[in-house]
């Protein structure tokens, strides 16, 4: 099985683990991701102005891309899922934006057409957590551990079609097929304080702080994530426990997280 | 050729003051077949009636066309005062130059201009008139109320005091309801089961009442005064006739774990039940998913105590066919699911409850006896938050709440806010709400006592979110008029769900050819003027089905549905409106468009021998209308492909002749 | 209503595609703010001031900044008003004009550490630059 792979800056850079392990993982459990060729940021956050067109088309090159392969794309970062996805529903569903949007492409329309699964949907809905339970080497036993959602990768439901926005169960489900102990807790499909944190330091602390409280009260050891951002600023709110993406934690799972550059 | 008169009417200056009555009398006087034109101040009046009558007689009128207000005013008035001159009523057309005419235009001529086109209009139309007579059918003395809730069962018992036989089909193995489950009722604080449990008995009672509990109608035919419907009674695998309810099965059935739904499912049942202890008919009810013995054969306890001999795991489900002249919808509401506003962590927490579970919590009978206990760990809450509006007066666009206002929530929340107060001090209690809204009798004085001597605090905003941490609810709210975000941390948060139709009012339309709205509420034939009657003949609606209502509202709509229901079945005779569909049988080419979009189910198909040139026969199916049911909507005149199908009175050769009137 | 404010009003509308009207003032999106406490204008209150068209302090605020477009607000909101997307319009309103940008290349030297994900830089850019 072959699917377009859109990683993103960070996962180029300071992610790369979440990157190196989104693939190796991908390739155990049967699934090829081809990384699009060239190219670019999605820029992070999806502008809802409707009259913002050209801070979109990096997201329309890549979804196209997909389409040309015939491939459905992959991503894993929640931000550039978020971006990527609202910018294809925008696609689809504003006929204005969508025609603008296309005098600026090369070759051929685009209204929408390619299919995106974030890595958590390609695990629960292409490969099964059946399978990866089958797959596990090492169950991560009486690990405690929280999933951190977020905003962006649940919200708006309406585009993003992942889980019950407010009461998800996708990364505990897997959690749970990899030997481990889900901790559900209130705060963990809230905001941590996203871009802001470099205008006001203080309000981001104060949100990812009221995440981790939340976590640790119901009891969990770690974190976890899909977003480069939510970690740093999990982190920078002076977080006692660790704080790892889904990759990371699958990878162990799976036993191949040996050998990386990391 | 008609001889027709023309009637021009100024209603005082309504339509004097824009239209030049006697130019319109004038230029009508011209047109083919009319012998005779006058105008009048009042038509309506007495001396204007007699002024049609003398015409009528006088000029030997076969038609007349009144010019005067909308047909939905006068049309009966100047049938009737046809008929009393010996004119068929439906030789009468009514030209309407009020609210289309004088009401719209501003200066005499544009008026006068458009009067006259109308008006011959009328006469064209009229020139094709033929008199028509309604047909008659006979009326079953009997009404079927579908449904056994406070609705169903106030109807039935007010159709059963005017001398008529009523059948009432519940799904539930007792009537009772929703009604059946609340504790007090507002704004009285009258108990619920004192007032409801003696009119369940006067049911049980009434020998003009059969009851069928446990039981769903499957099918319904026919048509006003002759509805033939199917009826399924399931199987109880208890003798309804032999059982005495005397509970000795429900206190030894070993199955301890069935879900109680009655309780909201609070706690638990035995695999065979009654539901509660002044449950109509009081007869036990094995639940086949749980019971062992009708699941793999073992055990037999509950036929082994059962003195009366009731017991009968062979039962089978039953089919009865009744026929009834009327039917009554009661079929009510049930709370929305919760399960897309976790926001108020309703599947998070044992201790977010809905509001009808609420009821359950404080009612003497329910899970704790009515002790205010919270769920989780039956301690007693020391702060309760109600959120008012979950799921009501949402957007279209919003994929998870209604549009409508349940109306039932703002005084049932202030009664459980009013009620806790009362029973326990010690108890903060909260409410947040959007509007309160309290228009009924003693409505608002009730809110205000709330608030005035129970100290319930009412905080305008919303709930934004509500987190389950340790044993506390952190219920985090808008206080809108202190412009702040506030932090509360509750034992227990009530949710007020919006209410919606049960989920066998869908099916049961499509049974019934009964139109709903939207939101799966029947749909009224008039929303002010016949808020009782479905738009389908012999339909009647009772209670929540119709839209949200409390018990008051619904107890008025319900003696209302019944004296509609006893108008029905007082008669021998029903007179149709004559002015139905008809086929042309020698057109007609069988091929069913017409029975597809008929929405009261009137046009069936028969094969039928025609004799051809030759002398030879040939079978050809034809569509036949039941004039019975028919209700001249005219859907099938503009489907039928070869034009066989037409509304008598509105045949589509005098709306053509109408509108080439106005184009000429 | 001047002329002045009912163009901006317009022109708010029609970036955010947000029909402030649809508004029932229940004040669900200012009690799930994660940034209320920093904010001067609450969600609700951005919703009401758009519909009656008293923008401009609004375009003056600091809370245009504050918000985390976590969509918390447009998910819970009951009436689909959208607010986030109108705080975004009006922002976009105010850094739209010559010399108003929030974050300069030059502000980030000092704002970043050994860690910093890139995602953070460019979309603090989007949300701050013009």
């Amino acid at each position: 099985m072959k699917f377009s792979y859109f990683p993103g800056c960070t996962l180029k850079n300071k992610a790369k683990i979440l990157d190196v392990y989104a693939r190796k993982c991908a390739e155990k459990l049967g699934v090829t991701l081809e990384e699009t060729e060239n190219w670019q940021c999605c820029g992070g956050v999806f502008t809802t102005a409707k009259d913002e067109v050209a801070t979109k088309l990096s997201s329309v090159r890549i979804l196209k891309d997909a389409l040309k392969k015939e491939q459905d794309l992959v991503t894993v970062c929640s931000a550039c899922h978020n971006v990527v996805k609202q910018t294809n529903y925008a696609m689809q569903n504003d006929k204005e934006f969508a025609s603008k949007v296309n005098r600026y492409m090369s070759e051929g329309e685009y209204n929408g057409e390619t299919r995106i699964y974030h890595y958590l949907e390609l695990l629960r809905d292409i490969i099964g957590y059946e399978k990866i339970k089958e797959c596990v080497v090492n169950p991560l036993k009486d690990k405690k551990i929280a999933a951190y959602y977020g905003c962006l990768l649940l919200r708006p439901n309406s585009v993003m079609r992942m889980d019950d926005p407010e009461n998800p169960s996708i990364i505990e489900n897997l959690i749970s097929a990899l030997g481990a102990t889900p901790v559900v807790y209130g705060y963990r499909n809230e905001c941590c304080g996203g871009y802001v944190r470099l205008d006001d330091a203080t309000l981001a602390e104060k949100k990812s702080a009221n995440v981790i409280n939340s976590a640790k009260k119901a009891g969990a050891e770690v974190i976890v994530t899909a977003c480069p951002l939510c970690k740093y600023n999990l982190e920078k709110a002076d977080c006692d426990i660790p704080v790892v993406y889904l990759t990371e934690l699958l990878a162990e799972a799976l036993g191949v997280k040996e050998d990386t550059n990391e | 050729m008609q001889r027709i008169g023309v009637f021009v009417c100024w209603c005082g200056t309504n339509i004097a003051g824009t239209v030049d009555v006697v130019a319109v009398a004038e230029a009508l006087r011209n047109e083919p077949g009319v012998v005779f034109s006058d105008n009048y101040q009042y038509m309506c009046s007495q001396a204007g009636q007699d002024l049609i009558k003398n015409a009528i007689k006088e000029h030997k009128l076969t038609g007349i066309v009144v010019c005067s207000c909308s047909p939905r005013m006068h049309e009966a008035t100047f049938r009737k005062t046809a008929a009393a001159a010996g004119l068929n009523p439906y030789m009468v057309e009514i030209a309407n130059i009020r609210e289309q005419c004088s009401w719209v235009h501003k200066d005499i001529p544009t008026g006068t201009e458009k009067a006259i086109i109308l008006g011959k209009a009328a006469v064209a139309k009229v020139n094709l008139n033929t008199p028509l007579t309604p047909g008659e059918s006979p009326v079953t003395k009997r009404a079927l109320v579908i449904g056994g809730g406070i609705a169903g069962i106030q109807t039935a018992l007010d159709i059963a005091d005017a001398g008529f036989e009523v059948d009432i089909v519940e799904k539930k193995p007792t009537i009772g309801g929703k009604m059946a489950q609340l504790d007090k009722t507002f704004p009285t604080l009258d108990c619920a089961a004192c007032i409801l449990t003696p009119k369940m008995v006067d049911v049980a009672q009434n020998e003009k009442i059969r009851i069928f509990s446990y039981s769903e109608v499957t099918e319904v035919s026919g048509f006003v005064g002759n509805f033939d419907v199917k009826i399924k009674k399931k199987a109880r695998y208890v003798k309804e006739e032999l059982c005495t309810g005397c509970g000795a099965c429900t206190e030894k059935c070993p199955m301890k774990k069935v879900p109680n739904d009655f309780n909201l499912n609070m706690d638990t049942k035995r695999a065979i039940y009654i539901p509660f202890a002044q449950a109509v008919p009081k007869v036990a009810t094995i639940d086949p998913d749980y019971c062992n013995m009708l699941k793999n054969g073992k055990c037999g306890v509950c036929s082994k105590v059962c003195t009366a001999g009731a017991i009968d795991y062979t039962q089978k489900d039953e089919i009865i066919e009744e026929k009834y002249g009327a039917i009554v919808v009661a079929t009510g509401f049930n709370p929305i699911s919760m399960d897309k506003f976790d926001e108020f962590a309703y599947n998070q927490s044992k201790d977010v409850i809905t509001s009808l579970e609420f009821e359950r919590l404080t009612n003497a009978a329910g899970p704790t006896a009515g002790k205010l206990l919270r769920p989780s760990d039956h301690k007693h809450p020391e702060k309760i938050v109600f959120v008012q509006c979950v799921g009501s007066r949402c957007d279209a666009c919003n994929e998870k709440g209604k549009e409508y206002c349940s109306k039932i929530c703002c005084m049932y929340t202030a009664k459980h806010a009013m009620l806790t107060r009362d029973k326990y001090p010690d108890t903060e209690v909260y409410v947040f709400y959007i509007d309160v809204r309290t228009p009924g009798k003693n409505f608002d004085e009730f809110y205000r006592r709330a608030v005035e001597e129970y100290g319930v605090h009412y905080i305008k905003g919303m709930v934004g979110k509500v987190v389950p941490e340790g044993d506390k609810l952190i219920v985090q709210a808008s206080d809108l008029i202190a412009n702040k975000q506030i932090k509360i941390d509750a034992d227990l948060v009530v949710l007020a769900a919006a209410i919606e139709p049960d989920k066998s009012a869908r099916p049961l339309a499509t049974m019934l050819t009964a139109s709903m709205d939207t939101n799966d509420f029947f749909t009224e034939a008039h929303p002010k003027l016949r808020p009782v009657e479905s738009p389908t003949a012999g339909v009647f609606l009772s209670g929540a089905c119709q839209g949200p209502k409390d018990i008051p509202e619904t107890v008025s709509q319900a003696g209302a549905a019944a004296s509609k229901v006893i108008g029905l079945l007082a008669k021998d005779k029903l007179t149709g409106n004559p002015c139905v569909a008809q086929s042309n049988e020698m057109m007609c080419n069988g091929c069913s468009s017409c029975e597809r979009v008929c929405p009261y189910g009137a046009i069936t198909y028969e094969d039928k021998e025609f004799r051809m040139p030759d002398r030879s026969t040939l079978m050809r199916r034809i569509a036949v209308v039941n004039p019975a049911v028919c209700q001249g909507c005219g859907c099938c005149t503009v489907v039928c492909p070869s034009g066989a199908m037409d509304l008598k009175g509105f045949a589509s050769e005098q709306i053509i002749a109408e509108v080439d009137a106005i184009c000429k | 209503m001047s002329n002045s404010k009912k163009y901006l009003q317009e022109e708010i509308i029609r970036i955010s595609g947000v029909n402030p009207k649809k508004c029932m003032r229940c004040g669900k999106c200012t009690a799930t703010c994660p940034s209320f406490d920093e904010m001067e204008y609450h969600p609700h209150q951005f919703v009401y001031m758009v519909e009656s068209g008293d923008i401009e302090p609004l375009l003056e605020s600091e809370s245009l900044y504050k918000c985390l477009t976590c969509f918390a607000c447009v998910e819970r909101c009951p009436r689909s008003v959208e607010p986030a997307k109108l705080v975004e319009a009006v922002r976009l309103a105010a850094i739209r004009k010559q010399g108003n940008n929030r974050l300069t290349a030059n502000d980030i030297p000092e704002l970043v550490d050994d860690d910093t994900p890139q995602q953070l830089i460019v979309s603090a850019f989007r949300k701050y630059t013009k």
